[in-house]
């Protein structure tokens, strides 16, 4: 039995999850997922953070991703890192790097159970500067130079892969080798801003196979969060857990103590409850409707009869509900086609849902025009799967493993 | 090398936490996470503390002859990555 | 220190017993940053 049939009772406590500590931001990247920027006047106060923490502690969730906004722009962070680790629940942060000065960078030295991951997103300044704005890579790179300097063991280089930096990935991880740090590379998920640019950045299928052939050749010691389990078709599975963990191995506790599926699904649809509440977190973890909801048996819907299911999942939940597609069917970069099919097939006259959770600092975000219909249904072919080559495509020339020639 | 005639038991920087299935494991050095996926393995690695030896531990959990070498493989994959440390 | 990104490979082969031990990378799951 894989581990995973063993999590259909759900677990006591999430194994990880996200912390973002607060929505403010001293950048205004294009895809950010939680749409961040402005802080929100109710934001959890340094006394309920640290309650959160002591829930953590007797829950015995081991670990804790600190992000944001940029977490280190709350006063109380360092305050608040100190307490995590002080009440075992040990902790990675996500910071671009803006308040990791020689100072800090000597302190985080110093500190034990602690990791620090700098995003970056190009490993040229003109392409990470374009998503993450004038002076972040900058910014990055001074931060990497710092704790390298301070002599800081191994931060982690988080990388979103996009349209634009899917051929840097050498270059990528000649920067992580560079300062002594592990690369990791990410899905782009239309969430947040994300889904404003996710047309013009994720990445093409071909890009998507690229990847794949990367990390099977080269990223024997390159994190990816298990994004990229929606690629286990193409053939030998990523290390991971090879699953969609919202709500079941994972969750999101956002600035305000709302507590969400995962940080690529801050929308009503996926919220699950509030710390703040009788009971707390761990109430909203065990109790909650939405995550009992998750953890019942997926039964896959129309992806049932694809051959590749077992491996891939369904895909990204987030990446289905903001490219408007149903939960039950393909993603929307299913590397079989069939998420470009079921895209295609979307009513031009529903808008994609979009999230009322916003704190950017600019203009409201445009919202997307109407996605006009030219083919029609997209459910998968359940002939091909039952036929004599069933696996190999639905015929000689089609190995079912790509996406079908334009 | 593990040797099921020496005393084991659990590492001081390991947190053990009991879950329907069995248990999860978490090494803070190591930052690796482990599940232990039944709960007759989980009455073993606790019990190790508390024995001679871990051919004990495996006895007192109840584990059935035939499955003792397999939990014994068990407990060494544990040891080579510092779950558990003689002691 | 490094946090691996091994598993445990999922049996393909036919085993007597299935694995008692399964280990992850804490980084090993998704839906977190």
């Amino acid at each position: 039995m894989k581990l995973v049939d063993h999590f259909q009772y759900g677990l006591n406590s999430p194994i990880c999850l996200t912390w973002e500590l607060t929505y403010a931001c001293n950048l205004a990247c294009v895809h950010c997922l939680s749409s961040s920027g402005r802080r929100d006047p109710r934001e959890l106060t340094t006394a309920e953070a640290k309650g959160v923490v002591d829930e953590l502690m007797a829950m015995q969730v081991f670990y804790v991703n600190i992000g944001g906004g940029e977490p280190t722009v709350r006063p109380d962070f360092w305050e608040l890192l100190d307490y995590s680790i002080d009440h075992n629940v040990g902790v990675k942060f996500s910071t671009n790097g803006i308040k990791l000065d020689g100072r800090r960078a000597a302190q985080l030295a110093r500190t034990d159970y602690v990791d620090v991951q700098i995003s970056l997103d190009g490993a040229t300044a003109d392409v990470n500067d374009h998503v993450r704005g004038p002076g972040s890579y900058d910014t990055a790179m001074r931060a990497l130079e710092n704790l390298a300097a301070a002599g800081f063991g191994q931060p982690k280089i988080s990388v979103v892969m996009t349209r634009q930096n899917v051929d840097q990935l050498d270059d990528f991880k000649a920067i992580a080798d560079k300062f002594g740090a592990q690369l990791r590379i990410t899905r782009l998920r239309p969430s947040g801003r994300g889904a404003d640019v996710w047309d013009e950045l994720h990445p093409t299928a071909a890009q998507q196979r690229q990847l794949y052939d990367w990390l099977v050749a080269r990223g024997e010691d390159v994190l990816t969060g298990d994004s990229f389990f929606h690629l286990s078709a193409y053939g030998e599975a990523l290390p991971g857990l090879n699953l969609c963990g919202a709500g079941r191995v994972v969750c999101l506790i956002d600035p305000v103590g709302d507590v969400y599926a995962c940080p690529f699904a801050i929308h009503e649809q996926f919220l699950a409850g509030n710390v703040r509440s009788p009971g707390g977190f761990q109430e909203v973890w065990q109790h909650s409707e939405l995550f009992l909801e998750l953890r019942q048996p997926q039964t896959g819907g129309a992806c049932q009869s694809c051959l590749h299911y077992d491996s891939c999942q369904g895909g990204c939940m987030a990446a289905k509900f903001f490219t408007g597609l149903p939960l039950d069917g393909p993603d929307p970069e299913c590397v079989r086609g069939f998420g470009e099919q079921a895209l295609a097939a979307r009513d031009g006259a529903v808008p994609l849902p979009k999230s009322e959770v916003d704190h950017s600092r600019s203009a409201p975000r445009k919202t997307r025009g109407p996605v006009p219909v030219t083919i029609g249904i997209g459910r998968p072919d359940r002939a091909c799967e039952t036929s004599p080559i069933a696996g190999f495509g639905a015929s000689a020339n089609d190995s079912g493993l790509f996406s079908p020639a334009p | 090398m593990f040797d099921p005639g020496l005393p084991y038991r659990c590492s001081p920087s390991v947190a053990l936490r009991p879950e329907p299935f069995g248990a999860l494991v978490y090494h803070f050095g190591t930052r690796r996470l482990s599940f232990l996926k039944t709960p007759q393995l989980v009455d073993v690695v606790s019990g190790l503390e508390h024995h001679a030896d871990a051919h004990g531990a495996v006895e007192a959990a109840g584990v059935a002859q035939p499955q003792r070498p397999a939990y014994l493989r068990a407990l060494a994959g544990l040891a080579a990555n510092g779950t558990i440390e003689e002691r | 220190m490094a946090p691996t990104s091994e598993t445990q490979p999922a049996p393909e082969e036919p085993v007597v017993e299935e694995t008692l031990v399964e280990e992850v990378s804490i980084d090993g799951m998704c839906g977190v940053y």
